[in-house]
């Protein structure tokens, strides 16, 4: 079911076109990675969904019908550049932001003291957030964003200022709120965390959609057909039917473990390469190289620009 | 509205519990009494040191008849002792040297030579003496020449010390006592008043916007409630406060006042302030039929005839038309710029006309009714400061409606132009907008 999508959205500010036609999907209860280079319209359409700017063109879907002001206290947003009153107590600041998002004032103490206990940080409750260093005050933004208990969660770079612990602790919450059944956008750099965490991705650049499908039928689709191969015995590749065939890489044999780095030029598939191999030597290992969805990202950008 | 409300709660509270806002509302008051009441204090303070002044005359007019009085004493010296005396003044136990020389009758000049400052009382203590011993004795000449009996006290009976009531007459004949005095100085309370609210308050809106902006809390806050609502539920919520400070203020103000109106008609103290009044008042007027005292008695009077509630009411009414107007207009500002150094360029504009009315107020309390005080008190950038400083003297109601009618409706237009530039500001960073830029972002779709 989808939760939340974008049709053909554009905005324009002043000079600069930050969205052209841009449309997405959402599934309910999965994390959609969104994408893209610095000052690519990441931005803009997060700002769309929460409502703080509105479209120039084109229409915006929650739950199936146009989405409507009211639909902010089921939106949770972590913004990339956030901050909270510095001279604010704590637990005074995450209520009030809490009770902006809609709750009363009880349920949002009742959901604050099960956070805090959660993150041990119940000692922090009533002091200035300025006394806390700045890993402490994403701890406490990560809960005010979730404390409403959205249905959309939209994390900007959340692991940013967080230490490998602290993001550990980040990334466990936020697939366990996706087992729960939150959707969530999430936006990032970090690769690495986009091919841990998402299901789906979309990638902006220059105010377009440049590419959009499933995390791993993406990485599926920018796949080489090479493969990495490692082998005992004697090879030999230098005959005119493997060089037709295959595109070879690279080629290490230092007697024990020898490894071959191949392109299937011919079908692409595994089945022939391990057949062409298998009558010559043994074969330890066999892998298809997948690209890493850094590789994708810088693949896709270059030959966008 | 309902978030608008907890908004405006919090930008109220964390205000109010704030330590600058206690002191300052707790010390204010007692700063303005002190202003106004230790001159007075001081001034009916004695002078209470012991003089002894050396008197050479050289006319032979006065000698013997400048009398001590409990403070000062006056010592006849010859002339060798006055030259002698003249040379070392300091060193000896005069405390000055009064010296009238042969020729005083022509020249009318004395002069008096001390090693220290002469008090200004003692001056004219000596002036006033002088001054009347030679009335006197011209009086007497006078008398003698023309021989008419009781001619002294027939000429005294002349001097006849009179009084203007300035009386106000309103619309249906009815007649009532009126103060110019107390109307410039209530006018100048209050329109200054006005002008100290609109900065103070209005800044604050615009710190608070720029706090919001540099912490980065207004991208969170805006992903819960409008733009609109934010920057209201702020300015509402600090002109709550300025009210509570106005509130405060008041009820401390009537409690100085109701001390100082038992202050002042207590018996030795009125005593007190008589005797300075009379030291340096001409010795002629011990006669006049008024103490004055009474004159500062008759100011508190007058007080009771002035319309408080309808001055507080317009004072209200105006500093929340001016706040708003130009709270809005701060908040705009805070919402453009990255830095407080940046502020200056948008400020000017703003500050401008706040100065101007403060100079035209100025005028305003003297002409109340002139056509400069007119046309002020109407125009609304204008009007909250100049209006109120005309308000203590009456102004006529459809003057005062039309006056508040527009600067409804122009707060209301402010308000609406720079809810977009603060909506659109708050999330631009980096470079300094320009005015076309500003421009430019009222047309944004939001």
């Amino acid at each position: 079911m989808e939760l939340f999508s974008a049709n053909d959205v554009s905005k324009t500010y002043a000079s600069q076109q930050a969205l052209t036609n841009v449309s997405i999907s959402v599934e309910q209860g999965t994390i959609f990675g969104l994408l893209g280079p610095n000052g690519a319209g990441k931005t803009t359409l997060i700002r769309i969904i929460n409502q703080i700017t509105a479209p120039d063109s084109g229409s915006v879907y929650f739950e199936g019908r146009p989405l409507k002001s009211s639909d902010i206290s089921q939106i949770g947003y972590l913004p990339e550049e956030r901050g909270l009153y510095k001279k604010m107590k704590v637990g005074e600041q995450a209520l009030y932001l809490g009770q902006l998002k809609g709750l009363s004032r009880h349920d949002a103490m009742k959901e604050l003291k099960m956070w805090f206990e959660k993150f041990e940080i119940t000692a922090w409750w009533d002091k200035k957030v300025m006394e806390l260093s700045k890993g402490m005050q994403q701890k406490v933004q990560f809960i005010c964003t979730v404390l409403h208990k959205p249905r959309l969660l939209i994390f900007d770079e959340p692991f940013s200022g967080f230490d490998p612990i602290n993001a550990e602790l980040i990334t466990q919450e936020i697939l366990r709120l996706k087992s729960e059944g939150a959707t969530i956008i999430f936006s990032t750099h970090n690769m690495e965390s986009v091919e841990q965490l998402c299901d789906h991705i979309a990638l902006i650049d220059k105010s377009k959609k440049i590419l959009d499908g499933p995390t791993t039928q993406i990485r599926e689709n920018f796949k080489t057909n090479t493969f990495d191969i490692s082998y005992r015995g004697a090879l030999n590749i230098e005959d005119s039917y493997f060089v037709s065939k295959y595109k070879i890489l690279s080629h290490e044999q230092n007697g024990h473990g020898n490894k071959l780095h191949v392109q299937n030029l011919h079908d692409g598939t595994s089945q022939q390469l391990i057949k062409d191999l298998v009558n010559q030597v043994e074969i330890i290992s066999f892998n298809e190289v997948i690209p890493s969805m850094n590789e994708v990202f810088i693949k896709v950008v270059k030959q966008n620009s | 509205m309902n978030k608008i409300l907890l908004i405006l709660k919090r930008e109220y509270t964390t205000r109010v519990q704030k330590k600058s806002f206690i002191i300052l509302t707790l010390l204010m008051p007692v700063i303005m009494a002190a202003l106004m009441f230790l001159p007075a204090y001081f001034m009916s303070m004695n002078d209470e040191q012991q003089r002894t002044i050396a008197v050479y005359d050289g006319s032979s007019v006065f000698l013997g008849r400048l009398e001590s009085s409990n403070l000062t004493a006056y010592k006849f010296i010859p002339k060798d002792e006055y030259i002698a005396l003249k040379k070392d003044i300091k060193q000896s136990s005069y405390y000055a040297l009064l010296v009238i020389e042969p020729n005083f009758l022509t020249t009318k000049t004395v002069q008096i030579a001390s090693g220290s400052n002469i008090p200004w009382d003692l001056k004219s203590q000596i002036q006033n003496k002088i001054q009347s011993i030679l009335e006197k004795d011209k009086m007497a000449e006078v008398v003698r020449q023309t021989a008419i009996p009781d001619l002294e006290k027939k000429i005294e009976s002349t001097k006849t010390p009179i009084k203007l009531e300035t009386i106000k007459v309103g619309s249906n004949g009815d007649s009532q006592k009126s103060s110019t005095e107390i109307g410039m100085i209530l006018g100048y309370i209050f329109g200054f008043m006005i002008y100290m609210f609109i900065f103070l308050y209005g800044t604050m809106v615009m710190q608070g916007v720029m706090e919001e902006k540099q912490s980065r809390i207004v991208e969170v806050i805006i992903s819960s409630v409008k733009p609109f609502q934010l920057m209201m539920g702020k300015i509402i919520g600090i002109a709550l406060v300025g009210l509570t400070q106005f509130a405060l203020w008041v009820v401390l103000g009537i409690a100085i006042f109701g001390f100082s109106k038992n202050f002042y008609p207590d018996h030795s103290r009125k005593q007190q302030i008589q005797n300075v009044m009379e030291q340096k008042q001409d010795v002629v007027m011990q006669d006049s039929s008024e103490p004055p005292t009474d004159k500062i008695q008759e100011l508190i009077s007058m007080t009771d005839s002035v319309n408080f509630p309808l001055i507080i009411g317009c004072f209200i009414f105006f500093f929340l038309g001016g706040y708003l107007l130009y709270s809005s207009m701060f908040a705009a500002v805070g919402s453009a710029i990255d830095a407080q150094e940046d502020a200056q360029q948008f400020m000017l504009p703003i500050t401008l006309p706040i100065i101007l009315s403060i100079m035209v107020m100025m005028s305003a309390i003297k002409n109340p009714e002139g056509s400069m005080a007119f046309w002020f008190s109407m125009i609304p950038f204008t009007s909250p400061i100049v209006m109120m400083s005309r308000i203590p003297f009456g102004v006529p109601a459809w003057q005062l409606i039309l006056s508040m009618s527009l600067l409804v409706a122009t707060f209301i237009g402010m308000v609406w132009v720079t809810a977009r530039i603060y909506r659109t500001g708050i999330l631009m960073y980096g470079k300094k907008p320009s005015w076309r830029e500003l421009g430019k972002w009222l047309t944004y779709k939001s």
